[in-house]
């Protein structure tokens, strides 16, 4: 596992996303209100919507599709919905944005 | 419903008395009869309104036989005879036989098509025909006939409603009372009939119309008697008890033989008959006393009070309705809210009143009625209401805290205000439902459950919000009302600064809330707030509709659905350039080109804004199309510049935020190929003018228009289009397109602030204009051109 510098933290806008291609597919990286950045694949568990459009709230997100929220600190979808998509280790550091690939 | 209330009043008293068997002829088990208004009007399922079901009968051993009535009582030998042969024999018996829908001396009314309005089995027969039938005809205008009324056309049919008197409900309310109500449910398009003496019924197979005496006539499909009841006493005639117009009881309810006892609308208690439950709950409590032994309570007949379900219709009549000699009548009427009221006083005591439009005093009225309170020293103010009349009082919501512990709340059930706090306390409940359950207040009609909701909130010292007003999401106890309203009081200018001062459970809200705070801040602050576009939902924040797979939609404005060849043409160009295989003509009269992948949305929307196309909005609760027709350029019956019109239209509101999408409709005659009768805001162009229509909606739940009136020139039109999208924007909640908020506060209200009040409409439309001068920005020139948002669209650069 490296680290990888991706970007620095302003360029994620706060309570927003962006997004990187990657070789596994797209990776959404997000940055909470309290500043803390998670990254995981781009594709929601219940029908692939893209996570990196939805509504950034806590340190989770509503799919833009239809709704479901994913738990960033884990992936997991939020209950009563069932479903986790990949989490990819992220770190902050000196306003640093590093992502942790295999 | 009033024998097995004697029942489970007697389960109370003494549950090991008697053997007890109970026979019903309809197939069900004892049901709320009250709630099949709501049963038609779709609100309620028959399952929802069973009282007792099979599980507790047996739990409670008690033998029910449904769908077998008793047919004979031989009071010799003590026995009931059913239809089926069963020969039961008993030591008491109770008879709760109700009453028989009349059914007049009028031709026809064997035919199939025909139904009274009693029982589930006419429920059925009416969803039925509404299933598959148009036309509608309710004869009788009373409580009954008006909530027939109101549930078949909510269920979709045509209804007419025939009334032998000139005005509705005369025996509940007064001329002025019955007039409003006439004028309201003629908006909501019921017609009527009245001073009609229904001739025939006529059709050969099934019913085809009705004739009236005087000449009227109206086609039908079905149509439902509700001209009044009468005391079913043919069973009661069996046993050769004293009958007259009910069967005849004593004070205690028992009849003319000692062991036989009767409740309900089959009994006669001096003289008198009853037709609502209140009196009935009475009859069932003294009833189970004597049937346990007692031998204290005795049933005296009290005033009772009435109130029509129908939703969003508030009227509320008690006592006397008009004064006579002695009796002085003092008069409300608030025009701009569609409001009415009116009291009935002789010697400083109140003995009537009738209440239209706004009934929040009605149960302090009604309380006063029945105690005969003196009130001579607030006469002068009495007609204002109860928070009127307390010093310094404004408080909006009759104040449960002040009311005496024996003021009844409950008017069907009889509960009072004591009894609900004692049991509430003894019981230690927490929530309205277990409340209800426990007391039966509110249990009924249910128009009484606001109250009960206030008691449980004052006895348990916790702030009342009420279920019928949604709160905003689960990060708030406060509703959307209350957040406006904050807003602007305390001058809440920031999301952080409503959380903080609405004490949000969450930082920063959440995927519900944010959408509608963001709304209601710009709303409320135009040119001020700044518009967060990470509080917007995807397809407004890009400003464009997201797809299945990720891509996007870009739909451009064709004002009122035309456009020019080159703007046509660069629609294709920008197509074929991005290899964008689909062209789609929308729904809303436009062109829409699918597919656009999301870091290419500000190169195509740059090529569009070259050719001199903005932003259609179709992505946005804002203004979406404005659809128009030929009109009188074209078209043989014209009467106006329908598509001109249109196009003043929506250049007059494009861009604008409201709380749901808006769509508007302009045809050029009563034709209406612009279907504007189910638009948020339409237009009908006649030869003298233009008749306008508010709060239509061809989505989800069909609605059609209200009219709001009608106006001479172009001008006034755009006039009164502006000031209606101001108020709907400021006082709808967040997420109500215009037909639910119009539901809600009723076309009345709309009229008062739009047609009624013009220096009001004016100062809307004023606002409008203020805040148009700071939306009419095209987001996508922004975005091609001026690079807001940028990095929305670009990734970040691949990761190998
Ligand atoms: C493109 C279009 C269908 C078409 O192929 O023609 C369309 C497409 C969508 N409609 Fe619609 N509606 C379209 C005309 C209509 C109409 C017809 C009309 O406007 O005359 C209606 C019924 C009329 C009405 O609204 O009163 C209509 C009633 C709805 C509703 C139900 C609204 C309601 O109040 O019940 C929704 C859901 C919502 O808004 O919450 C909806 C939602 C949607 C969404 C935005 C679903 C979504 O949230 O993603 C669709 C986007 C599809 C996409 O991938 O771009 N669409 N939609 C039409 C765009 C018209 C335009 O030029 O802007
Ligand atoms: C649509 C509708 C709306 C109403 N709304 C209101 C309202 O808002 N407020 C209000 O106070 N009141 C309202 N009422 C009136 C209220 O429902 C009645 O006053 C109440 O139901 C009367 O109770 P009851 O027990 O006397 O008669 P019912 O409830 O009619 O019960 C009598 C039962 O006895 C059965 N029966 C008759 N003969 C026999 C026999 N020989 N053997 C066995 N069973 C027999 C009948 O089939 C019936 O089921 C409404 C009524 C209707 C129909
Ligand atoms: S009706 Fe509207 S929302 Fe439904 S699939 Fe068609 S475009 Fe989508
Ligand atoms: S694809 Fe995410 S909720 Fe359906």
């Amino acid at each position: 596992m490296t680290w990888t510098r991706i970007c620095q933290l302003n360029d994620i806008p706060s309570l927003g996303a962006r997004t990187l291609p990657a070789p596994k597919g797209e990776i959404a990286i997000f940055r909470c209100a309290d500043d803390s950045v998670f990254a995981v694949l781009n594709r929601c568990p219940h029908k692939q919507g893209p996570l990196s459009e939805g509504i950034v709230h806590g340190h989770r997100v509503a799919c833009p599709l239809h709704s479901w929220v994913i738990d960033l600190t884990s992936g997991e979808a939020v209950a009563p919905d069932i479903g986790c998509t990949p989490k990819i280790p992220t770190k902050v550091e000196n306003g640093e944005v590093f992502l942790a690939v295999s | 419903m009033a024998g097995m209330r004697t029942v489970e009043e007697l389960l109370k008293l003494d549950p090991a008395r008697y053997d007890i068997t109970v026979f019903g002829a309809e197939p069900h088990p004892n049901y709320d009869r009250i709630m099949l208004s709501s049963v038609l009007a779709g609100e309620k399922q028959v399952d929802d309104i069973v009282i007792n079901t099979r599980a507790w009968y047996d739990d409670n051993d008690i033998a029910l036989h449904t769908g077998d009535p008793a047919i004979e009582i031989d009071p010799k030998a003590r026995t009931v005879t059913s239809q089926s042969g069963l020969v039961v024999p008993y030591d008491r018996l109770l008879l709760a036989t109700g009453s028989r829908p009349i059914v007049p001396p009028i031709p026809g009314l064997n035919l199939p098509g025909v139904c009274a309005f009693r029982d589930i089995a006419d429920v059925d027969t009416m969803i039925d025909a509404a299933g598959t039938y148009r036309k509608a005809v309710v004869i009788g205008g009373g409580l009954l006939g008006l909530e027939a009324a109101w549930g078949l056309k909510r269920r979709g049919m045509d209804v007419a409603v025939v009334h032998l008197m000139p005005t509705l409900m005369e025996r509940q309310l007064d001329e002025a009372a019955g007039k409003l109500l006439q004028r309201d449910l003629t908006e909501r398009g019921i017609a009527f009939f009245t001073d009609g003496q229904t001739e025939q019924v006529t059709g050969t197979e099934r019913v085809t119309g009705i004739e009236l005496a005087d000449g009227r006539s109206a086609p039908a499909d079905l149509v439902v008697v509700a001209i009044g009841i009468r005391p079913d006493v043919a069973l009661a005639k069996t046993a050769g008890l004293e009958v007259n117009r009910g069967i005849v009881v004593g004070d205690n309810m028992a009849t003319s033989d000692p062991d036989i006892f009767a409740v309900g609308e089959c009994a006669e208690h001096r003289g008198a008959v009853v037709g609502l439950v209140a009196p009935i709950w009475d009859m069932a409590r003294v009833c189970a006393h004597h049937l346990a032994g007692g031998d204290a309570l005795v049933y005296a007949a009290q005033a009772t009070a009435t109130r029509l379900k129908i939703t969003g219709i508030d009227v509320y009549s008690a006592g006397q309705l008009k004064a006579g000699e002695d009796e002085d009548e003092v008069i409300l009427r608030d025009a701009r809210r569609g409001a009415y009221r009116k009291l009935v006083m002789r010697d400083g005591k109140v003995v009537g009143t009738v209440l239209y439009g706004d009934v929040a005093d009605g149960a302090w009225y009604f309380d006063l009625i029945r105690r005969k309170t003196d009130v001579s020293d607030i006469a002068d103010r009495m007609i204002l209401g109860q928070s009127a009349t307390v010093a310094g009082g404004v408080a909006a919501a009759p104040d449960v805290a002040s009311m005496p512990d024996d003021m009844q709340i409950c008017g069907c059930n009889g509960v009072c205000k004591g009894t609900i706090v004692e049991t509430i306390r003894a019981k230690g409940l927490d929530n309205y439902d277990a409340v209800k359950a426990h007391t039966k207040a509110s249990a009924s009609c249910g128009s009484c459950a606001p109250l009960v909701r206030q008691l449980l909130a004052a006895t348990l010292g916790i702030e009342d919000t009420g279920p019928a007003i949604p709160t905003v999401c689960k990060c708030t106890v406060h509703t959307h009302e209350d957040v406006r309203g904050q807003i602007l009081a305390q001058k809440l200018k920031t999301q952080d600064a409503v959380r903080k001062a609405m004490a949000w459970k969450t930082q920063d809200g959440c995927a519900s809330c944010r959408p509608a705070l963001n709304y209601y801040l710009l709303c409320a602050w135009p040119g001020e707030y700044q518009d967060d576009s990470r509080s917007r939902f995807i397809n407004e924040r890009a400003h464009a509709n997201i797809q299945k797979d990720g891509t996007y939609s870009v739909i451009p404005r064709m004002w009122g659905g035309t456009a020019t060849p080159a703007e046509v043409a660069a629609i294709a160009k920008v197509a074929q350039k991005y290899d964008i295989k689909e062209i789609k003509i929308t729904g809303g009269q436009r062109l829409a080109i699918y597919g656009v992948k999301k870091p290419d949305l500000p190169a195509v929307w740059g090529e569009l804004t070259a050719a001199g196309l903005v932003s259609g909005h179709a992505y946005a609760k804002g203004l979406r199309t404005v659809k128009t027709c030929v009109g009188l350029e074209w078209c043989r019956f014209g009467t106006q510049d329908s598509t001109s019109l249109g196009k003043q239209l929506e250049r007059l509101t494009w861009g604008n935020w409201t709380p749901h999408k808006f769509k508007m409709g302009v045809s050029g005659c009563p034709r209406n190929c612009a279907e504007s009768s189910i638009k948020d805001f339409g237009v009908i162009c006649v030869e003298s003018g233009f008749d306008l229509l508010v709060g239509g909606n061809g989505g989800i739940e069909l609605r059609g228009t209200d009219k709001l009136g009608h106006v001479a020139s172009e001008a006034e039109v755009l006039e009164y289009c502006a000031a209606f999208m101001q108020l709907y924007r400021e006082e709808a909640r967040y997420l109500d397109r215009t037909a639910p908020w119009i539901e809600r506060v009723g076309i009345a209200y709309v009229r008062a602030r739009i047609v009624e009040d013009s220096d009001g409409r004016r100062a809307l439309a004023a606002k409008f204009a203020h805040a148009q001068s700071f939306l009419q920005d095209d987001p996508w020139a922004e975005r091609a051109n001026r690079q807001v948002d940028a990095t929305e669209f670009q990734p970040l650069p691949a990761l190998v």
